[in-house]
């Protein structure tokens, strides 16, 4: 058993997710580095050594699945991947408004669950082009049973693809890194209660009465017990407007925009 | 951890991986020609083709970690081996031979090619002619002075009148990134055969495969009929 957690954190990845983002994470940055200095013409002058440069490529490259494939083995990450995989309707609205990362009494106004839907389509995007440059780079490294046209086609695609995975790890970077919260929830797993229930308030209510519930102290807040009555009232209501899934205090669950 | 979310709302994540891996494969089949396209689209935008994908220009290519410069005043290329007047030429000796031009492309055993490059320089059969070839030479072997990189071609591929020790690219010096002073220029092969930064031809009694030859590309690498490839020859 973990020892008990300290009041006012919550258990947001094991120890075997963080590895399989820290070693992915790792991969990818390589095959990154080692692209660019394969392929702009000013970075490849400076450095030279092409057929270095290219083998700790395509290793990396090919080695860049398997953290993931290893990870399918924890019961976390598998749940995790299925968060990521669903998109609920707070999903759709977090894409679609403005105020998305608004908060009203220290909670997000949007019922957002573990993962809000920029990250969904920043973990489909990364898995779909570690799929696509998978296979594109074996046809460029193993070019012997395909036609040149598959090659050429092979080579548009792989370095096209290069600058869109480039824009998107910046962009993950670039909102990981302004947010210290978040990048303590990946460098040790934990995170502030306070910032799960800004960003994550959905998550945080079911991470909070999850703690509660193995018999640990309760130090519950009324917005907590407020939470539960509220996600029975609506589950059996069902309505449309709801999220399903999502617990969330009352003013979460009407449609957004008329909260 | 107990379920937050239920495993309720549309598999989007799925959907985004799927569509892309249509969108990868769609691009792979239609590739070769979208390609082409946008090389001449975006060719004379100029020094985009340093960050764009082949857009219209060349690829840097470095075995070495680094290459030292040399200065057209001082450079030599030098003609040994096989040979009745082993020579080195400078490049005001290389002016005063004929000078050839060729419109040809360059064309990367990759697959990237660009079109239309005027190289200007010596034919090489005029510069095997000035120092004599043995009787019983068979091969030439290239040297660059990057100090790795080496080339070959037998005799009768050197002495094709469209091959060059190239001193002009497109209207100017070659530059130092594109193999300069001197580079040699095998216009009906792939660029891996045009070697870089040429300081040394040595004629030999047999054909020493080159660098890129001793990791697995052809000896013989004709556009069109090499390493699998069955591009136009340019």
């Amino acid at each position: 058993m973990r020892p008990p957690e300290p009041p006012g954190r919550l258990v947001r990845f094991t120890r075997a997710e963080r590895s399989i983002h820290h070693a992915t994470a790792l991969l990818m940055l390589v095959c990154l580095l080692t692209a660019a200095l394969l392929y702009l013409p000013p970075l490849s002058a400076l450095v030279g050594r092409r057929e270095m440069v290219k083998t700790v490529h395509v290793w990396c490259g090919f080695a860049l699945p398997v953290p993931i494939v290893l990870g399918l083995l924890s019961r976390a990450f598998r749940a995790d991947l299925r968060r990521l995989n669903r998109f609920v309707p707070a999903d759709w609205q977090w894409l679609r408004r403005g105020d998305r990362r608004a908060v009203r009494d220290g909670r997000g106004i949007l019922p957002v669950g573990k993962f809000n839907a920029g990250q969904k389509l920043n973990a489909a995007f990364m898995a779909g082009a570690i799929l696509v440059m998978l296979g594109t780079g074996e046809i460029m490294t193993f070019p012997g049973p395909w036609g040149d046209r598959w090659r050429t086609g092979s080579t548009f695609v792989h370095d096209w693809l290069f600058l869109a995975v480039l824009a998107v790890t910046a962009g993950h970077l670039w909102e990981a890194l302004r947010d210290r919260e978040a990048l303590t929830g990946m460098l040790t797993g934990r995170v502030d209660s306070g910032w799960a229930a800004r960003h994550h308030a959905s998550w945080a209510d079911a991470a909070r009465g999850s703690a509660n519930a193995g018999g640990r102290p309760a130090v519950r807040e009324a917005n907590a017990q407020l939470d539960e009555a509220g996600a029975g009232a609506g589950e059996a209501a069902a309505g449309p407007p709801g999220t399903p899934g999502e617990r969330g205090p009352e003013f979460a669950k009407r449609p957004p925009g008329t909260s | 951890m107990s379920e937050d979310e239920r495993p309720e709302g549309s598999p989007v994540g799925r959907r985004v991986v799927l569509g892309m891996l249509g969108l990868g494969v769609a691009g792979v089949a239609v590739g070769a020609s979208v390609q082409d396209r946008v090389s001449r689209t975006l060719a004379p935008v100029g020094p985009i083709g340093d960050v764009l994908p082949a857009a219209g220009g060349f690829r840097y290519y470095s075995v070495t970690s680094g290459v030292k410069r040399h200065s057209p005043a001082t450079h030599r290329v030098t003609v040994s081996g096989l040979v009745d007047k082993p020579q080195s030429f400078g490049m005001a000796d290389l002016a005063h031979f004929p000078q050839t031009v060729l419109d040809r492309d360059f064309q990367c055993v990759t697959g990237w090619r660009v079109p239309d490059v005027r190289w200007v320089g010596v034919a090489l059969p005029d510069l095997l002619d000035a120092v004599g070839v043995s009787a019983r030479a068979r091969a030439v072997r290239f040297t660059s002075f990057d100090g790795l990189y080496t080339e070959s071609l037998t005799l009768e591929q050197a002495r094709r009148r469209d091959v060059l020790v190239a001193t002009q690219m497109d209207g100017k010096p070659v530059t130092h990134d594109h193999g300069g002073p001197t580079r040699l220029y095998v216009a009906p092969m792939y660029g891996y055969k045009s070697l870089k930064w040429l300081g040394g031809i040595e004629l030999t009694d047999r054909v020493r495969p080159g660098y890129w030859e001793g990791l697995g590309y052809d000896v013989d690498a004709w556009v069109g009929r090499s390493n699998g490839r069955g591009d136009a020859p340019t």
